[in-house]
């Protein structure tokens, strides 16, 4: 059943641009990706939209559907009304390179940051011996598919560029969550380095990163809330605190 | 202009890899490791590359879920799911190298889903004799790329300590398209492209080009493939003078979801099956039963009850037929719908509902839950999914040595992963793809590596660079000509109709007629707007590679005059034991792709004597049973 939509989609550079309306077929069960391709093949041959799988696995297309940050191959039209216009927009926090295209590198380099994951050094290949309930927690994170929605709605970096430098961003903290609780990893003070180079502090909680991830994954409540409470732990536990002195007693 | 040669961007590596999917990265992983400087390419972004979409898991015969599992059971299954054409040494090398590089990917942080003792649990799947399958859920593609994509990522944080700079010796170049691979003095120089962001041209000097570009789905119109897979590899390596061997061999996943029309072709992954999945047509029917060919009779259950008992006892009764070689699975729900017992949408349906809780289903099969509920609006824990076949993987692929991975006849080409053919034979078992992403990459690279260690670069010339970027250069300077997307659409209603799962002479004679003609026409194709980020320009590149690809299919496809794994003839039905003696192998004149047959290695008598005689009288010919092996 094809009935014809008002698509409004932003077009332009990092020099100038603007919203442009078109109206296209949209067919029973399609996606939002769906009528942008068509688009594509029949009025806007250049027009720039990222995408890979078309099935939610590689978080690609990641655009703001009707100022909501969202997937665009998961994002049925059938979701809005009939006499709705559907505005597509790219990524706000990050800057624009074509049409629906944002450049995200921040990412990639933000992920170089992370110190790797460190296995115990006697520890050989077929060797490690781990309960499934131990992997669970990390494998929730793993789960993640960098669409970068949550870097892309964290009003820390949306609403503040100059905050890019010194936080890493939701997709960053369930990494190091990730490692933090990977039952093998042998790196020391995870919790510590992300509070004090990758701006875990800055994060006052308002859960907006997990309301926009794709795979739900309980962003803040499983991984920056226990991180939180844990750097609290070690900052203010007072036997750490004493120990500590010693230590630094026994290095003079 | 960019063909200034002050004006363009050039960089110089040891090993250039082309393609950022599993075989790509653990390839490069492997030549930065020998010490050499690596630069990796990928279309996309880093870490979006299709092993992400690899669901079930990846083969290995780490016995962990039953211990009588080894390397040798393992090449058994594989030589049987590719009907013994597949190269035995690939199929061998496979075998014993895959449990470790599962574990060494634990190593590098992967998280596996785990047995009670805490190993890493395998899964069951179609044509393998036992659970073999290490996963985690149902994404275990996305696994192994993040876990790779961060070792990438480890290795240059160790090279920032070292040599100060991140990128020092592996640098990701992303959302960049390779359009030539370089050669001079009939030795690989380097290869050419654009970056797709600004469209500005790109030259890399390097003695060694590994390719690892995935797959050709994107040239058939029903695919779970993702817009990647455009064969580029499989057309770069022909125009620089590599085979491709049996093109003819496509893999058509039984399982794609068909409803809407706008998620028709993604992939239902075989774990359904595997968890327990049943597959029946509108009759109610448990069709499959009717479906097992002679040569796996005595592997497979014939009636419900064993079938049933399987799941709880696995030595004493056989596998349902469900669990099929994925090319016997596709032809039987081909047949059905075609009988008219299949649903309004041309699908049947897969049920795992009556076997498993909702609370199971949701854990061992999350995204697959996620995906119909999303798309489809289906609660898989309560009813059937409708499902039909789908273009989902190519067996032929640049032809290699076995051991080094390097192209044969092209002196510093490399290919990994499933640019790469003969592995599998005329059809690959579920799960062999990722641990052959990861046996092959890592040979490559070691290839690549060695092979760089013992030549010395070739500059690449002035001549050559011109006439690459010419190329580029040639869809803007032409006003009014074809429209790329027309032409890919034209190009997958051809493969569709006429090179799909069941094929006929005379339609793939008319196949190739298309082709050709589509071909001449898109020499015309002219691009509207600017070179930044302009996916109409892209498109037309893409498009070149899908075409030769095509037309290399469909050569292949009309000589092989049988009926094997990914190849079906309704002219020729049965399997022909001479013909599994021969390769296809395509060339390229730099006009057209020339087909030609060529022996096919026999294996040597130690592997020969792991299967019973009784069984390779099923594929082989008396004078081949008889001898007994190569040796």
């Amino acid at each position: 059943m094809a009935r014809k939509i008002n698509l409004r989609i932003w077009r332009g550079d990092a020099t100038d641009g603007g919203l442009q309306d078109v109206q296209v077929e949209a067919n029973e069960g399609e996606v939002v990706l769906d009528v942008i391709h068509r688009v594509q093949a029949t009025q806007m041959g250049d027009l720039a939209v990222r995408w890979n799988c078309k099935a939610g696995k590689c978080g690609s297309c990641s655009m703001e559907i009707n100022g909501k940050p969202r997937l665009a191959c998961m994002t049925q039209v059938a979701a809005y009304g009939e006499d709705e216009t559907i505005t597509v927009t790219p990524l706000r926090a990050f800057p624009v390179i074509k049409d629906l295209v944002t450049d995200v590198s921040f990412n990639y380099k933000k992920a170089m940051e992370i110190p790797a994951y460190e296995p115990p050094k006697d520890l050989k290949p077929g060797e490690a011996r781990m309960e499934q309930v131990d992997v669970e927690r990390s494998q929730e994170f793993r789960k993640c598919i960098e669409c970068f929605l949550c870097q892309n709605t964290c009003h820390v970096i949306r609403d503040h560029e100059e905050n890019k430098k010194s936080f890493a961003g939701p997709r960053f903290f369930i990494r190091i969550a990730e490692l933090d609780m990977h039952p093998l990893d042998i790196l020391k003070n995870r919790k510590r380095t992300a509070q004090e180079e990758h701006g875990l502090g800055m994060c006052n909680i308002t859960k907006c990163c997990t309301e926009v991830c794709p795979e739900h994954i309980k962003i803040t409540d499983n991984a920056i809330i226990p991180m939180k409470e844990r750097v609290v732990d070690i900052k203010y536990d007072p036997a750490r605190m004493f120990a500590g002195l010693l230590k630094r007693e026994k290095r003079s | 202009m960019t063909t200034d040669k002050s004006a363009l961007e050039r960089h110089k590596y040891d090993v250039l890899v082309i393609g950022a999917g599993g075989a790509g990265l653990r390839a490069a992983v492997e030549a930065r490791e020998s010490g050499l400087r690596v630069a990796i390419i990928c279309k996309s972004l880093f870490g979006k590359a299709h092993t992400v979409m690899a669901e079930g898991g990846a083969a290995a015969s780490m016995g962990n879920a039953n211990s009588n599992d080894n390397w040798q059971v393992h090449f058994r299954d594989t030589m049987r799911g590719g009907k013994f054409l597949n190269h035995f040494r690939m199929a061998e090398l496979h075998a014993k190298e895959s449990p470790d590089r599962i574990w060494e990917l634990e190593m590098w942080g992967a998280l596996f889903d785990r047995t009670k003792e805490g190993k890493i649990s395998q899964r069951n799947f179609g044509g393998h004799e036992y659970p073999r399958l290490a996963h985690v859920g149902d994404r275990t593609g996305l696994e192994l790329i993040r876990t790779m994509q961060q070792k990438i990522v480890a290795l240059q944080q160790a090279d920032k300590r070292e040599h100060g700079d991140y990128e020092s010796h592996i640098k990701v170049f992303a959302e960049l398209t390779i359009t030539e691979i370089l050669k001079e003095n009939g030795k690989i120089a380097g290869a050419y492209g654009y970056w797709r962001e600004s469209g500005s041209e790109v030259l890399f000097e390097a003695p060694a080009v590994i390719i690892a570009t995935g797959g050709v789905g994107k040239t058939f119109k029903i695919t779970s493939n993702s817009w990647e897979g455009t064969g580029d590899g499989h057309a770069l390596a022909l125009k620089a003078g590599a085979n491709l061997v049996d093109m003819e061999f496509l893999q058509f996943h039984p399982t794609g979801m068909v409803w809407p029309p706008s998620v028709r072709g993604i992939l239902v992954t075989e774990s359904v099956r595997g968890e327990g999945g049943i597959l029946t047509n509108t009759n109610g029917e448990r069709f499959m039963f009717k479906y097992i060919p002679d040569v796996f009779k005595d592997k497979y259950a014939d009636n419900e009850a064993e079938a049933d008992r399987w799941y709880e006892d696995q030595d004493n009764n056989r596998r349902p037929p469900e669990l099929l070689p994925r090319d016997e699975v596709a032809r039987a729900i081909n047949s059905e719908v075609k009988a008219g017992r299949g649903t309004e949408h041309g699908g049947v349906f897969l049920d795992v509902s009556k076997r498993l809780s909702a609370e199971i289903i949701k854990k061992r099969l999350p995204s697959m839950w996620h995906q119909f509920y999303e798309l489809a609006g289906v609660d898989i824990t309560k009813e059937p999914m409708e499902v039909g076949p789908t273009c989902h993987y190519v067996m032929g692929g640049v032809e290699v040595e076995p051991d080094t991975a390097a192209a044969v006849g092209v002196p510093g080409l490399y290919a990994a992963g499933e640019v790469a053919g003969g592995m599998h034979g005329s059809n690959r078992l579920g799960g062999n793809s990722l641990s052959d992403l990861l046996v092959f990459g890592r040979r490559a690279g070691m290839g690549a590596a060695a092979y760089v260690k013992q030549t010395t670069a070739t500059p690449v010339t002035d001549a050559t660079i011109a006439a690459a970027a010419a190329r580029i250069e040639a869809p803007f300077a032409r006003s009014g000509g074809e429209n790329s997307y027309s032409l890919h659409a034209e190009l997958q209603e051809v493969t569709h109709n006429l090179v799909g799962i069941i094929r006929t002479g005379t339609e793939l004679k008319d196949a190739i007629e298309k082709i050709a003609d589509i071909r001449k026409r898109s020499a015309n194709v002219a691009v509207s707007g600017g070179r930044k980020f302009n996916p109409g320009f892209h498109l037309a590149f893409d498009l070149d590679n899908m075409l030769l690809v095509a037309e290399s299919t469909a050569k292949s496809a009309i000589g092989r005059e049988e009926s094997r794994g990914g190849h079906t003839r309704d002219d020729f039905p049965g399997m022909n034991s001479d013909w599994r003696q021969f390769n296809h192998i395509s060339s390229f004149d730099g006009n057209q792709v020339n087909v030609r047959k060529q022996a096919l290695p026999f294996m040597p008598k130690e592997l020969f004597d792991l299967f019973e005689v009784e069984e390779l009288k099923k594929y082989m010919t008396p004078d081949e049973v008889a001898k007994g092996g190569s040796n």
